[in-house]
């Protein structure tokens, strides 16, 4: 199962080369990176932990939160809004990031 | 070796308590009257994140149930266990049930303080269905007297992006719970992040906490006990003394010896040594403790 979706994954990721690639934000050592990731409107955003702590993508404004991600979790959330999304960790406040989400070309 | 000295350390050193001893080291008449007259004995145990299933420990409801039995096992049953928080690692329903069903094994009752590990997504809805503190108030935390002794059971796990935090209003009802007390008795706190700033750095706080601590300096006798860091560290400020406990799930680095908290790999043995729970005895109001490790 595991496999199964590690393969998908990686499909999905290779597959779009065409548009931009799939934008992703990786959780390892009590820090997201990168630290800011722009975007354009209506992407969708992969983040995966790779600590073997849990971690949570919270919106400082409440408009997202992964709830817990335990290790090599992965949770999406589009982004259909433009302007600037600051987050953090719920576990780890400490732990901050920006997802800046600009306007789609017409 | 290690404990031996610990047990000396704990010795009441704050001068607010000084009186309390005679030249010959005995407890004078004086602290007996001031104190509770009962001896009261009670069991810490913290930071089990059952549903946790990384290296540093595959079994986390192994140890919790190992905990468990020893605390059964006692000669004498303590007067309750106090589960400093972070019963779950991810607060899911499966980990509620999975930890409810280990600890409804103990003899003696439990009152179980939530983690920010047990409120994922502010969501207190798990942890209520599941576990409570007694005589709680209706945002949760809680006071109570017995055998001599205030009690203050408080939540510093909920204002996330500033945890941990008490908020104006713990502060408010705190005031009001202190100021109904003499000075002469002896105050347990239980909390689960340190109310002191024993590492900022890796959120090892309690911003607001020297609020909570100014509130207790009129006290000649307080201990807090948390957890959260899963390990042990005491600290003595005046006439209040810390002491966080290990975790029955894994430990933690000291603070400060790498650049990040998080679960530290060690053998078996050397896991169970570094586990376990803290026997608190009160006796005519002076507090000792003794972490007891699962191996």
């Amino acid at each position: 199962m595991r496999l199964l979706t590690t393969g998908l994954l990686a499909i999905a990721l290779a597959a779009p080369a065409a548009a931009s690639s799939a934008p992703s934000v990786t959780i390892k050592d009590d820090a997201f990176s990168p630290v800011t990731l722009t975007i354009v409107s209506g992407q969708t955003v992969t983040f995966v932990n790779r600590d073997d702590d849990a971690h949570t993508v919270t919106a400082t404004n409440g408009s997202f939160d992964s709830r817990g991600l335990d290790t090599n979790a992965v949770w999406r959330h589009r982004f259909g809004v433009p302007g600037t999304y600051a987050y953090f960790c719920q576990l780890h406040p400490f732990m901050k990031g920006t997802i800046v989400v600009k306007a789609a070309k017409p | 070796m290690r404990r031996a000295s610990f047990l000396e350390h704990v010795a009441w050193t704050g001068a607010g308590i000084a009186y309390a001893f005679g030249a010959s080291g005995l407890l004078s008449g004086r602290a007996v009257a001031a104190g509770g007259t009962e001896t009261v004995q009670f069991v810490q145990i913290s930071d089990s994140h059952i549903g946790f299933h990384q290296a540093a420990n595959p079994d986390v409801a192994g140890t919790l149930e190992a905990a468990v039995r020893a605390i059964n096992a006692m000669p004498a049953q303590p007067a309750f266990v106090v589960h400093t928080g972070d019963i779950t690692h991810l607060s899911t329903p499966q980990q509620f049930d999975d930890a409810k069903s280990i600890l409804a094994q103990l003899q003696a009752p439990l009152i179980a303080l939530p983690g920010e590990h047990d409120v994922i997504g502010n969501d207190f809805t798990a942890y209520r269905a599941n576990f409570k503190i007694p005589q709680s108030t209706a945002s949760g935390w809680a006071s109570w007297d017995a055998g001599g002794v205030h009690y203050v059971a408080l939540l510093n796990v909920f204002d996330f992006e500033k945890m941990g935090m008490l908020g104006s209003d713990q502060l408010s009802w705190l005031a009001a719970d202190l100021g109904g007390v003499a000075p002469t008795v002896p105050v347990v706190v239980f909390a689960h992040v340190p109310l002191y700033a024993l590492y900022p750095a890796w959120g090892w706080t309690t911003e607001d906490g020297a609020k909570a601590l100014a509130l207790l300096r009129k006290f000649e006798r307080v201990t807090v006990l948390n957890g959260h860091i899963h390990q042990i560290v005491t600290q003595e400020d005046g006439n209040i003394r810390f002491a966080s406990a290990a975790a029955t799930a894994y430990p933690q680095p000291k603070p400060g010896t790498v650049p990040k908290p998080g679960p530290v790999t060690l053998s078996h043995d050397d896991l169970l040594r570094t586990i376990g729970y803290r026997t608190v005895e009160i006796d005519r109001g002076n507090l000792r403790f003794e972490d007891r490790p699962l191996g």
